[in-house]
Parts: structure tokens; sequence; C-alpha cells
């Protein structure tokens, strides 16, 4: 301890104690940064306990060896990513018929969901689930991903991603608390009514400006409230309950007599 | 104009007929009701509380405006949305006040402090008396003599001669010059010719057969669109709509075989509508939805209209493959695309 | 020039003696105008209209009504190298940069949604007042110019930041002006200048929307409010109203006071809302490109009725005729709906006046429920409007309600007929029921809750007369009937000329007023208070206290048994 009190004063002390403070927090950002379940090839055991749990909630609609039945369509092929999407936004197993498929809180947890996508991925080749870096917003561009969020997205999900009506009851979803992992899937897999925007339509890294600019929007509004973002038909609601409900409420007040 | 209660010739009263029973035909106005006082009118406490408000309002709002200003040259919009909300938030808020205080003292003041005794005053029919009718008939009359207009028919006649056509000398420059070159026959056409590469849009990277999986729905542009004089021009007539369908479910009509490729089918992106770009794919359905009218396509089937306003099925741009792989269109749009218009047809 | 013996200071005296000033003070200083909350809907209109030139000349100083190409490199990182025209990027500089710009901008577009509406509101009551009617038709038609003025101004200023959302507003009026037969195509390029969207429309449009509307609008408010002034406020019916009167209080003091205060009031409101809500936030939708669209593609609410029209025509009416292509699912919804819509709102004074054959000036409102025919048809109008909106917005009601937009759509289809005519037919029933309630009140007076007992044994409930005041609010309307006309032939024999034509008017005439109450007569009145076998009267409300005590007045068989009372008034 004397010998390392007295280099205290070298002149590279300052160099040596700050490559020891980096390097301890980047060992434990290592340690504790939240793991992610893909990141690891999965196991044997890890397509094995998919199965069992395939077997046990999955299979009645597509079928025993995931071949599609009449009432669910088959899964060889979808791969790890598709499943990771319907399974963790609660999507699949699938709780009532009705126009389209809806969200809900997730049936199995991380570990899970990731025995499943194992599992189903085992069965023939797909698109596998993102990584972390894949999806992090923060190594996206938020104008590219402004300009093909417009042209592919924003028709049916509205401009910023509140969400907008399809046909016959289906809609699509509002995108404020979809995981970046969850709009990566969904833009390579194309769930339910939406299309598939492949690796050659929106490239990877396009895929993560697009995720940029949608966690941008959340914290965008330009005023307290943003009155949905629905656009125009919000705004003439609020002008009429509020400005002229507010105005009446005043001329009413100027025009009765004082007590 | 005084206050009613002090005018007799008009206490607000109907005169009354009365029918032969003794009771009138109809009820007679009563007059002016009763004025009642206020409690700032009786009790001086009130009075003096009122005004206190009425200052008080007024002094808010000058606290408001000096917020505002406060506001404007502390809180300085640095680009960031909370930034731009916070100056937004306070500068709004600092007018508010600085405004709502005098409205409110001003109305108050009128309504507890000002003299409410209401006050009537007589109307008066808008028509002019006989008398002046007759005046003024003379007045144009004279006037016409005087001009010895309706004698002169030859000087009248010149005279509207050249009042009907001066406007022509803005009319017709102002026509001759605000629609352009006037060639409407460029609705009928778009950029597309034969061999014109399919690229993605906006990005511009062309497109081949096999990057486009099924259920892929890609936004497609011509090749060399921003080289042209007018992109947007010409972007608004050639935007396609590229998707691929697994091609047992494509229905090919008997003139269209060979428009498509291996179920990769191209349309026009422009609704027959109103022009809307069309763009909400359902790749379950394989219907096409616009979002502004809510007009449904079948891509499936040679994009029919099966739903809402629009009466034509979208134009299918025919496309095939060149020697590189890339998708090319095979000609132009066979029709017009976009909304109807009288000659389309011709 | 003597300034002595003026009552004038001088700078008052230097200008009386220029212009007049004096007597212009001494006319208009005290002018009376009736007070009334619903007076004031057309002050919420002209107010906001200030309210959107103040915001608007600043607006202007920074806005570049310009479509050449621009690249962002400003503040919002969204917009980060966006090509862009230089209007959007100005829009997004004033927004973003320009301190307290986005303020004043949302400022703008506020008031440009509540102006409207205001102007709506305001039409409403002076249509179901029966203000329009002579001296005031000509006013009725200066205010609805107005209204299609403000549609004007507020769709120009809508469109002039070239974002997407407004854009394909623009290409949906391009399709509607292309749809119209032979003219369509040369219209649209008159419009844009050549094709769509070429590079004119936006400076076209700053100047239609900051010179020409404004200036049409602010010389119409000037007439319209001259018109005020020259035929007098009307006023409500009540005590002391009459025709030959206006009743209420002085411009100056109390109207200075209370209508200047209210322009504060309604700036602030306005205010308010620019400071807490986001409105029309264009950096969302982006720039504008032809070939995008967002989800709640709708226009301002003053436009949904089109928007809902056009959603609700079904495509197949589209027809080529000898070649030509003729698209009424587009010009029925666009063109021929709108037309109905505002050719009956504007001629209905008019149409009115023809069924009544009155001839008076009228300066006393009507209550709505005295017009039933008038009010009706104003509800079903109103309905209408109201079902084409909600139409327009049925892509938010879907999602906002998890329905099918295609449900949504069909129901509205059926409804847009059917919802008028229920709406008449319930609206007519409703101010006849509530025209017999007065009768009814008129006739018995008001309930008091106190029983008394005749000494047959029979029970009844104790009414107050009401006072005459009351009483006249609720006798003072004119029932107008059917107008009567000359008989088909004349005595010897002959068909009259003309005779169709007046039939026509009866028919109209007795669409208005075959269904009518009329009001209590002062005979009726006395019949119902003397023959008492229902009812007893007792004093009017002021003596409501002394009831129990002193009953006076009623029926030949009146008794008061006040001890067959229950102590807590209870019926028996």
């Amino acid at each position: 301890m004397k010998a390392l009190a007295a280099r205290r004063h070298h002149r590279n002390a300052p160099v040596v104690v700050t490559l020891l403070a980096l390097l301890t927090t980047g060992g434990l950002y290592a340690a504790l940064a939240p793991g992610t379940a893909h990141a690891a090839e999965p196991t044997a055991n890890d397509i094995a306990a998919g199965g069992k749990l395939f077997q046990a909630n999955c299979s009645t609609c597509h079928g025993p060896a995931a071949g599609g039945t009449a009432s669910g369509p088959s899964l060889v092929g979808v791969g790890a990513a598709a499943v990771d999407f319907q399974v963790s936004t609660g999507r699949m197993p699938m709780a009532a018929s009705g126009p389209q498929v809806i969200a809900k809180p997730p049936t199995f947890d991380a570990t899970q969901t990731a025995e499943l996508a194992a599992y189903v991925a085992s069965l023939g080749a797909g698109p596998a689930v993102p990584t972390a870096e894949q999806v992090d917003p923060s190594k996206g561009d938020q104008a590219t991903g402004m300009a093909l969020f417009r042209t592919n997205c924003a028709m049916c999900h509205n401009a910023v991603g509140a969400g907008g009506a399809l046909s016959q009851g289906k809609f699509a979803p509002p995108l404020a608390n979809a995981t970046p992992t969850v709009i990566y899937e969904a833009m390579l897999t194309g769930p339910q009514s939406m299309p598939v925007f492949n690796n050659n339509n929106i490239t990877p890294q396009e895929k993560r400006d697009v995720i940029a600019y949608l966690v941008a929007q959340r914290s965008n509004a330009t005023s307290v409230n943003d009155l949905g973002a629905f656009g125009p038909v919000s705004e003439g609601l609020w002008a009429w309950v509020l400005g002229i409900g507010t105005l009446i409420g005043c001329a009413v007040w100027i025009g009765a007599k004082s007590s | 104009m005084s206050a009613h209660d002090s005018t007799p010739h008009d206490s607000g009263k109907d005169v009354v007929v009365h029918t032969p029973d003794g009771l009138p035909d109809r009820f007679s106005n009563p007059g002016h009701p009763e004025h009642h006082l206020r409690r700032s009118d009786q009790d001086p406490r009130a009075n003096k509380r009122a005004e206190l408000q009425v200052v008080g309002l007024f002094l808010i709002s000058v606290i408001g405006t000096i917020g505002f200003l406060v506001a404007y040259f502390t809180v300085t919009p640095a680009g960031t949305p909370s930034s731009i909300r916070n100056s937004n938030l306070l500068l709004g808020l600092g007018m508010f006040f600085g405004l709502m205080g005098i409205g409110l003292a001003a109305v108050h003041w009128a309504k507890s402090l000002m003299n409410d005794h209401e006050k009537s005053e007589e109307r008066h029919e808008l028509r002019s008396p006989e008398p002046v009718r007759v005046q003024a008939v003379d007045v144009i009359k004279e006037g016409v003599a005087d001009s010895a207009i309706g004698r002169r028919g030859v000087l009248k006649g010149a005279m509207i001669s050249a009042l009907a056509l001066f406007p022509l000398s803005i009319v017709v420059p102002l026509i001759g010059n605000v629609g352009g070159n006037w060639n409407v026959s460029t609705l009928k056409h778009t950029m597309w010719k034969k061999g014109t590469r399919l690229t993605i849009d906006p990005t511009g990277r062309p497109v081949k057969a096999s990057d486009l999986t099924i259920g892929s729905v890609f936004h497609i542009i011509p090749e060399g669109l921003d080289t042209t004089a007018q992109p947007l021009e010409e972007k608004a007539k050639a935007i396609v709509l590229l998707i691929r369908l697994d091609p047992r479910d494509l229905k090919i009509a008997p003139d269209r075989v060979g428009w498509s490729y291996d179920g990769i089918i191209a349309y026009s992106k422009i609704c027959t509508h109103v022009g809307c770009p069309v763009a909400l794919y359902e790749q379950q359905t394989h219907h096409l939805l616009c979002p502004c009218h809510q007009s449904t396509f079948d891509v499936a089937d040679g994009a029919k209209v099966v739903f809402g306003p629009a009466k034509r099925p979208l134009p299918q741009l025919p496309i095939t493959v060149d020697s590189e792989g890339y998708l090319v269109a095979q000609s132009d749009f066979h029709e017009p695309v976009g909304p109807s218009f009288w000659e389309r047809l011709k | 020039m003597t300034t002595t013996d003026s009552a004038f200071p001088g700078p008052v005296d230097y200008l009386d003696q220029r212009t007049g000033l004096g007597s212009a003070i001494k006319t208009f200083a005290r002018k009376i105008f009736p007070d009334h909350w619903s007076f004031l809907l057309g002050e919420i209109a002209l107010y906001s209209f200030v309210v959107i030139l103040i915001s608007g000349v600043f607006l202007t100083m920074f806005f570049v009504p310009s479509m050449n190409e621009t690249v962002y490199h400003g503040a919002w990182a969204s917009m980060q190298g966006v090509t862009m025209s230089e209007a959007f990027k100005s829009t997004l500089d004033l927004s973003f940069e320009v301190r307290g710009g986005l303020l004043m901008r949302q400022i703008h577009h506020w008031a440009a949604l509540i102006f409207m509406a205001a102007i709506v509101t305001h039409m409403m009551r002076v249509f179901f007042t029966g203000a329009f009617r002579k001296p005031r038709e000509v006013n009725w038609v200066v205010g609805f110019v107005l209204m299609i003025l403000g549609l004007a101004a507020g769709f120009s200023g809508y469109s002039l930041p070239d974002d997407v959302l407004s854009g394909n507003g623009l290409r949906i009026t391009d399709g509607v002006v292309l749809s119209l037969p032979i003219i369509g195509s040369y219209l649209s390029y008159f419009i844009f200048g050549g094709q769509f969207p070429g590079t004119q429309l936006i400076p076209r449009l700053f100047t239609v929307h900051v010179l020409l509307v404004p200036g049409l609008i602010l010389a119409l408010i000037g007439l319209h409010l001259f018109f005020v002034v020259l035929h007098k406020h009307t006023q409500y019916p009540g005590s002391g109203r009459t025709d030959k009167n206006v009743v209420g209080f002085p411009l100056f003091p109390i109207y200075v006071a209370k209508a200047g205060g209210f322009f504060f009031i309604v700036f602030g409101v306005i205010a308010l809302m620019a400071a807490l809500f986001t409105i029309n936030p264009v950096w969302n939708y982006g720039p504008f490109d032809p070939s995008l669209v967002s989800a709640g593609a709708q226009p301002d609410w003053y436009m949904l009725f089109l928007e809902g029209a056009l959603r609700l025509t079904p495509g197949q009416l589209e027809v080529v005729v000898a070649g030509f292509t003729i698209p009424l699912n587009v010009i029925i919804p666009a063109m021929v709906v709108p037309g109905i819509l505002f050719t009956a709102l504007a001629a209905y004074p008019f149409i009115e006046a023809y069924a009544t054959g009155d001839k008076r000036e009228h300066h006393v409102l009507d209550r709505p429920r005295n017009v039933p025919v008038r009010t009706s048809f104003g509800v079903a109008l109103l309905t209408a409007f109201m079902i084409l909106i909600l139409a327009g917005s049925n892509d938010i009601i879907a999602t906002q309600f998890q329905l099918s937009i295609n449900d949504i759509t069909s129901v509205f289809r059926v409804l847009l007929f059917v919802g008028p005519v229920f709406a008449f037919w319930i609206t007519k029933r409703t101010c006849l029921a509530l025209q017999r309630k007065d009768r009814e009140l008129v006739l018995h007076g008001h309930e008091t809750g106190s029983i008394v007992r005749f000494a047959s044994g029979e029970y009844i409930e104790v009414h107050t007369p009401l006072n005459e005041h009351e009483r006249w609010l609720r006798v003072s309307y004119e029932a107008h009937r059917p107008i009567e006309i000359a008989p088909a032939e004349d005595s010897r024999g002959v068909i009259r000329q003309g005779y169709r034509r007046d039939r026509l008017r009866q028919r109209v005439s007795q669409l208005f007023y075959e269904d009518r109450v009329e009001p209590v007569t002062p005979t009726e009145l006395a019949a119902a208070q003397s023959h008492g076998a229902h009812d007893a009267i007792a004093p009017p409300r002021e003596d409501l206290d002394h009831v129990e005590s002193q009953p006076v007045g009623g029926g030949q068989h009146f008794v008061a048994p006040i001890s067959q009372v229950t102590p807590d008034e209870r019926n028996l």
C-alpha cells in the first residue's frame, strides 16, 4: 500500500486511474447489463424445452409438427423472429378470434419465449431475432428513418406511429409502446395484415433508422398535450368542446345579470 | 333615449284591440319589468369588494405580461423538443394571464359596478318615406334627361361595347398564362417506358425480382426520376406499388397475361377516385386500402374495387426482368392513371 | 378658430372641425344593445378573426411562400438533411427558431378553427331565433358569404406549409376539379399552373390567403356590422320589448367594457389552447411528396363534411357517356351535396318569407319552439352536416371504438337519408309538445305542491297563476297560419290566371304552418280560471309563502282545508 501511495503523485497516475476506472465500469457494465437472451446460440436443451411448450400450448392450432391446420398456419420456416414477435407481445397464444389477433400481456416469460423461438427456428430456416445492436436506436439516423417510415409505414400506422384503421375492423396498432426488437421483427416478418419488409427492401441499417425515428417520436411533442397525434379530427373536437365550450361559458357569464 | 321607467312615450306596451265581449283579442305587453338592485348597489362593502376584485384581475394581467417577457428572455428554445415545449408553455401561459386578466376585469367591472338600468331606444322603419321616394325618382329622371342617354342609341351601344370589351385586356393574358402550357394531354402519360427500371422510393435502388419475398410490398419510382425537369410532377403520376403474391393466388385477366413476373405485380399507386396514394396493403387479404376515402382494391384480382367510392381498378404497369435480373417496365401504363376526368378515354 | 366656448378640448375640437366627430359620438356612444349570451357568438367569430389577423401578420414576417427546393439543416433532428420546399422549411424555422413563433402559429391555427366554429354557432343562433327575417335577409346573405370566405381562408392557409397532410388535401381538390365535365382538366391547370403539384400553387395560395380572402372578409365584416347598427340589434321576446323598441344597455360604457373585455377573453382562451395543445404539427407529416400519405388523412373540421360525402358515395356512380367520363361518384358528393346544403341555407329566409306571406319588419326574436318547421328544418340540416362530419372521421371512429370501417360507412350511408328525416320529425313533435306545455302553464299556472280538499271530498293541487311577465313570454308569439288564396275559378267559372302559382305557394305554406299551436288568448285564460273544476288557483308566486293560510281566487268549489294537508305537505 505504501508503494502505491508513493506512486500516487507519479505523472502518469491520472492516466492509470482513468484507465482503471474505465476498465471497471466496462467490466461492471458487461456483467450487469441486461443480457440479450437471443445473443447466445440456442442449445439442444432449449429446443427440446421449446418443443414441449409448443406441444402443450400451440399444437392444437398449428399442428403437432407445426405444419399448420385449418385453424392455424404452418410455422415451418417462419423463423425465430416471428415467434418472438407473436409471443413476446402476447398475440400468441391467441385468446379469442376477431378481425385480428391483438396484443395482450404475454403468456410466456423471456426464457420460454426464447425456447419456443429456438424450437420453431429448428424446424426450418427463417429470420432470426435481431441482436441488441441491430435495434439500438442510438445507432440509427432518425431523419433517414423518417423518410422510410413515411414511405412504407405511415399510411397504416400514422405519421408518428399513433396507429390507424384498416378494412373490416382490422387496424395498424399504435407503436408508442412497441420495443425496438418488436418493431424490427414486425418489419422482417410481416405479421398478419402487415406486408413483409425484407432486407432487400429496407436494409438492416435502414430498419435501425426507422426504429431511431419511432423512439424519438416518444418524446417529440412540441406542446404539453399532442391530442393523441390523430390529426385534424381530434383538433376539431378540442376546438369545439374546449374552445367554443369555454367561450360560450364565458358568454353566458357576461350575459347573466349580476346578483 | 333614457331610462325606460322615465320615458312616457315608450312604455314598451302594445296597442290593444278589444273583442266585442270585452276581453282583448290578445294579451297586452305588460311593459318593462321592475328593476332589481344588485348586491353591490345595496351593500357598500360588496361594492368595495367588487372593485378590489377588478383591481386584482388587472394586476394578474400585469403579472402575466411580465411573466411572458421574463420567459421570452430566459427560456431559449434550443432545438430540443423539451426546450421548445417549455418555451411555448411559459410564453403561452404568460400571454393567457395577460389577456384573461384584462378580459375578466373589464367584464366584472361592467357587470357589478357600472349602472345596470336597462334603457330603451325607439326603432324607426327603414323604408324611405313616400315623398323621399318620389324625390329620388325625380333626381334619377333629371340625371337621365341631362345625359340624354335615352335618346342617343348609338352612343349607348358604343359605350356598352367599350365597357364590355376592356376587361379582355386583363382576362386574356391572365388566362393565357395562368395554366402554364395548357397541354392537358400530359395528364394521360407518365415517364414509364419500355426498359425503365423499377427503383425503390425514395433511395432509388433498382429492384431485382429475387429481392421480393411473398407478402412484400415495395414502393417504386421510375429510374431517373430525379433527373427530370419536374420530379414531383412526374412522381405524382409515376409512383407504383410492387407486390409479390403467391402466383397461385393471382387471377390474371386474359389480356394481361405476361404483365406480371412470377407473382410480382405492379399497380399505379394513385387512387382512381380523387388521387390519394393508395398504400395500405393487407397482405393476408391482398386488399389495398386508400387511407383518404377507403376505396379498397383487390390486388389478386386485377386491383378491382371491392369497397368504397372509387369505380375503376388501379391501372397495371406491365413489367418484366432485364438481362441483369432487374425489374423493368414493358411500356407506359395502358390507360391514364389517377382520378377520372372528362376526356381520359379520348 | 376659436376654442374658448367649445365643450371639446383642443385635439378633439381639431378633429371635430375636420370630421364631424361630435355628431358621431352623440349618435353612437349611447346606442342601445340588448344583452344576451347568444348575441356574443358572432363576437367570438369577430374577435377570433382579429386574433387571426394579429398572429397572421406575425407569421408573414417569417414565412417564405415558395416551392423552391432546399435542404434542411435546422434545429429539428428528424428533418436533418431532408429536401423540402422553402415554404415547409420556413414553417419549421418560424416554429422552432423564432422565439414565440410556435405559440403564434398555434394561436393562428386554433383561432382559425374557433373562427369557423363560432361562425357556425352564430348562424345557428340567427337561424333558430328567426333573426334573418325582414329587414335582415340581406345581412343573412352577407353572413353566409362570410362563412364561405371563412372556408376559403381556412383551406388556403391550411395548405401553405406544403406538408404531406395538406398536400394530399390539395391532391383531393385536384381530383375533384378534374371530375368536372368538359372543363375539369383545364380548371386543374388553371389552379396549379400546369400539372399537379407544379411550382406555382403555394405562392398563389399565399396571395389568396393573405390578401384576397382577408380583404373580402374585412370588407364584408364592415358591411355586416354596418347592417347591425342600421337595423339595430334584435331582442328576445319579453316584457317591454316590442318590434318598435330596443331594450338593453348603452354601448358606452357597458358594451365597451363587456365586448372589449370579451375580446381579451377570446384571445386569452385561444392563447391558452396554443400554450397547451399541439395543432397541425407539420414536422410529423413531413414535406409534401406525392407518393406519401399517413393514416388519419383528414382536412380541418370545417371541410370534414366534404370529406365525409366523398367517403360515403359508392363508386358505381361513375359513368362513361359517348366515350366521355363523368365521375358522378365525385361530382355528387363534392359539388351537388354541398350545393344543396349551402343553397338551402342561403335561400332559407326567402323560402320562409314566401311561405309566410309576411311583409312586416321583425325585431323581436322567435323562441325556436314557436316556429316548429323552421326549427326542425335547421335540426335536420345540422343532422346531415353532423353525419357527414362523422363519416369524414370514420377511420378515427373505427380505431377509437374498435369498429369496422366498412360497417361504419354502410351505416352512415343509410343514416344520411334517414337521420335528417327522423330529426325533422322528432324536433317538430318536440316543438309542438313544448308549445302545448306553455299553453298548459299559462292556463293552469305553476304547480305548488300544496294539496287541498273540496267540500265534496275531492283533492286537488293548488296552482299559482303566472305573473304577467312570465305569461307574456309564453303568449306573445304569433302562430302563422297557411296563407289563403283566391279560389281557382271566378264567379263566372273562368279559371283564374296565376292560380297554379298561388296553389304552389299555399302548399309550401301548409307544409310550414299546417300543424301549429295557437297562443293562449285572454278569453281562454278567463275561461280556464273561472270553471275551476280541475284547479284551484293560488296567488302569484311572490306570495307563495302565504298560500296555505290565505288561499284566494279560483274555483267556485274552492275550499281551504288546511288541516287536511299533512304537516310535511305530502300528497294525502
